[in-house]
């Protein structure tokens, strides 16, 4: 009907341009939004960086001159272990997410290719997993591991390894039904040709499934590291020894640590922020498409 | 899909058992432990059930006498109506706006959807230092305004809304991009065929926009309403044990709170089953309400 339109796809967006007139009030209204989300960490930053006392009276400046100081850092990396909190976060997150991925993966090629009874009812089970709240079952959690002997340890290596089995199933089922989505949908010649030049079956779940469903793998992989690493409630329960602390734990201990000085808390919060942000920066589109995938999660 | 590799079912062990095995060690055997829990006496997370409590069903007796648990779940409810009305709300508004725009749309879909990627504890001290009662960020913009009393934003008059704001603030990008990726999927040439027929800007979004979101919408709907059931960080954080007296528990912190400083186990994993039944129930009941449509 109309040939015009479809040679010019372009012109959809300028016939409804047309219609609103009101472009600067739309600017306003999201730039608004986005200086709510952008200006509290300008202002931790730069508070951070203000001479004690000085962000109570006049918070709102930029600390130059006299104002500017590294002190808050300095009592940072003074009083609390920052470096050792980072590389505690950092191994039980990568633990996860390393294990997150290879479990997923396997489980999710299992349940896309074969066809076997009670495929429909574990399908079912992941499903249904997905939707249990970690406070449904992290008391019994405890106790098992309790009688394991691996918490209230003050063993670092135990402490770490507590966080990182619950958080290890607490990702598993979303990673599963992700990647299921995705190796469900790739065709299948390409197995059977490798098959046919002689590669076994493993073989061709790292050779070839691994390498075209990166996108999805990487998707998985960031979602799961940023919600270990994010995730307060876990470590709550399972990290009591000090030396084994990650980053937010740590950070949620500060308060008490920091009473009224608070130029060392908005330095904890940009110690704790910094790397998260330089990550996103790098990696926001898949960052984003992971954590709506994600969505179900939560 | 009954591809020759795959008739051999041997290696189905290999792939299934591992990831299976820790599903059902960490989530269904504890999941079906923590119901029998609910009905066991336990004094302390370390230790041996001291036999069922009598009645056994003491615990969910206990739920409805018990005023603390009463104002957790009507700080949840509440919570998870505002955030229908806030975060979704306030999402579908920012993308529709920016459905209208060409230049930057990327860049406020990075910054909004930044405060989800940053931990709820952090937040949740950025947040004190900002509604900090001598000398916050709040509180001295208020100032500069002209009040001459600070306010006390974790009083009994303000805890609702110094807890609530941030919840809220921080995951509206989150369904903002959910939003923007629903209205991206709706055809230009149907908002074309409506310019034909004459519909104006807010007829555009009322009768194609919001009804092609339906679905959309609906899942946002749910999310928010199960993701209300699993805040914890951002109000342990700012408010600690229900700061002001007792006032501000949610169902995760006072669950929290029960099993960890009260040492009552079993009464925490009873609270537990309350928020996956509150969440099972309002996500069936919202899926009946608003069945989802095909167009």
């Amino acid at each position: 009907m109309r040939t015009a339109d479809t040679r010019e796809p372009a012109r959809s967006h300028g016939v409804r341009r047309r219609v609103q007139p009101g472009k600067v009030l739309i600017y306003l209204v999201l730039s608004f939004w986005a200086v709510t989300t952008i200006y509290p960490f300008l202002w931790v930053i730069m508070n951070s960086f203000k001479v004690k006392g000085l962000i109570r009276s006049d918070s709102f400046s930029v600390p130059m001159g006299d104002s500017f100081t590294f002190d808050n850092y300095k009592t940072a990396f003074n009083r609390v272990d920052i470096f050792g909190a980072y590389k505690n976060s950092l191994i039980i997150s990568v633990a996860v997410t390393v294990v997150v991925v290879l479990l997923a993966g396997f489980a999710a090629y299992g349940m896309a290719r074969y066809r076997f009874r009670g495929r429909n009812a574990l399908h079912s089970l992941i499903i249904a997993s997905m939707m249990f709240p970690v406070f449904s079952t992290i008391i019994p959690v405890f106790r098992m591991m309790f009688g394991w002997h691996i918490v209230n340890t003050n063993s670092v290596a135990l402490s770490q390894l507590s966080v990182i089995l619950p958080q290890i199933a607490g990702n598993l089922s979303f990673a599963i039904v992700v990647l299921m989505g995705f190796i469900r949908g790739l065709p299948i010649d390409l197995e059977e040709a490798a098959y046919l030049e002689g590669y076994n079956i493993y073989q061709i779940f790292f050779k070839v499934i691994v390498p075209i469903a990166k996108p999805s793998f990487a998707t998985v992989a960031i979602f799961t590291f940023l919600w270990s690493y994010n995730d307060l409630f876990t470590q709550m329960f399972f990290l009591r020894y000090k030396d084994a602390f990650t980053i937010t734990r740590l950070l949620n201990e500060i308060t008490s640590i920091a009473g009224v000085n608070y130029g060392l808390m908005a330095a904890a919060v940009v110690l704790v922020v910094v790397p998260v942000l330089v990550v996103y920066v790098l990696l926001q589109k898949n960052i984003i498409k992971g954590m709506t995938a994600g969505a179900i999660k939560g | 899909m009954n591809s020759t590799i795959y008739k051999k079912k041997s290696p189905l062990a290999v792939f299934l058992i591992p990831a299976f095995l820790f599903m059902a060690v960490f989530l269904y055997y504890p999941f079906a432990m923590n119901i029998y829990n609910s009905f066991c006496n336990i004094t302390g997370l370390g230790t041996a059930a001291e036999g069922f409590n009598s009645p056994w069903y003491l615990n969910y007796g206990k739920l409805f006498q018990d005023p603390i648990m009463n104002t957790a779940l009507v700080n949840t409810m509440l919570l998870m109506i505002l955030t229908i009305i806030f975060q979704v709300g306030i999402a579908l508004l920012l993308a529709l706006l920016i459905d209208n725009i060409k230049k930057g749309t990327q860049f406020f879909r990075t910054v909004y959807f930044f405060p989800i990627v940053i931990s709820a504890t952090a937040l949740g001290l950025l947040f004190n230092l900002i509604f900090l009662y001598d000398g916050g960020m709040v509180n001295q913009l208020l100032m500069k305004f002209g009040m001459t009393d600070m306010i006390d934003w974790k009083d009994e008059a303000h805890f609702l809304f110094t807890m609530m704001t941030p919840v809220m603030w921080q995951y509206v990008g989150f369904y903002f991009v959910i939003i923007v990726t629903g209205l991206n999927n709706i055809s230009p040439d149907i908002y074309e065929a409506a310019e034909i027929d004459g519909a104006s800007g807010f007829n555009r979004v009322r009768y194609i926009s919001l009804p092609l979101l339906h679905n959309v919408l609906i899942t946002c709907l749910i999310l928010a309403v199960t993701g209300a059931l699993k805040v914890f960080d951002l109000p342990w954080v700012m408010m600690g044990a229900g700061m002001p007296m007792d006032q501000s528990w949610l169902t995760g912190t006072y669950m929290y709170n029960q099993t960890f400083t009260m040492g009552d186990v079993d009464y925490g994993s009873t609270i537990a089953i309350v928020i996956v039944v509150i969440g099972v129930v309002v996500s069936q009941v919202a899926n009946r309400i608003f069945k989802e449509k095909d167009y």
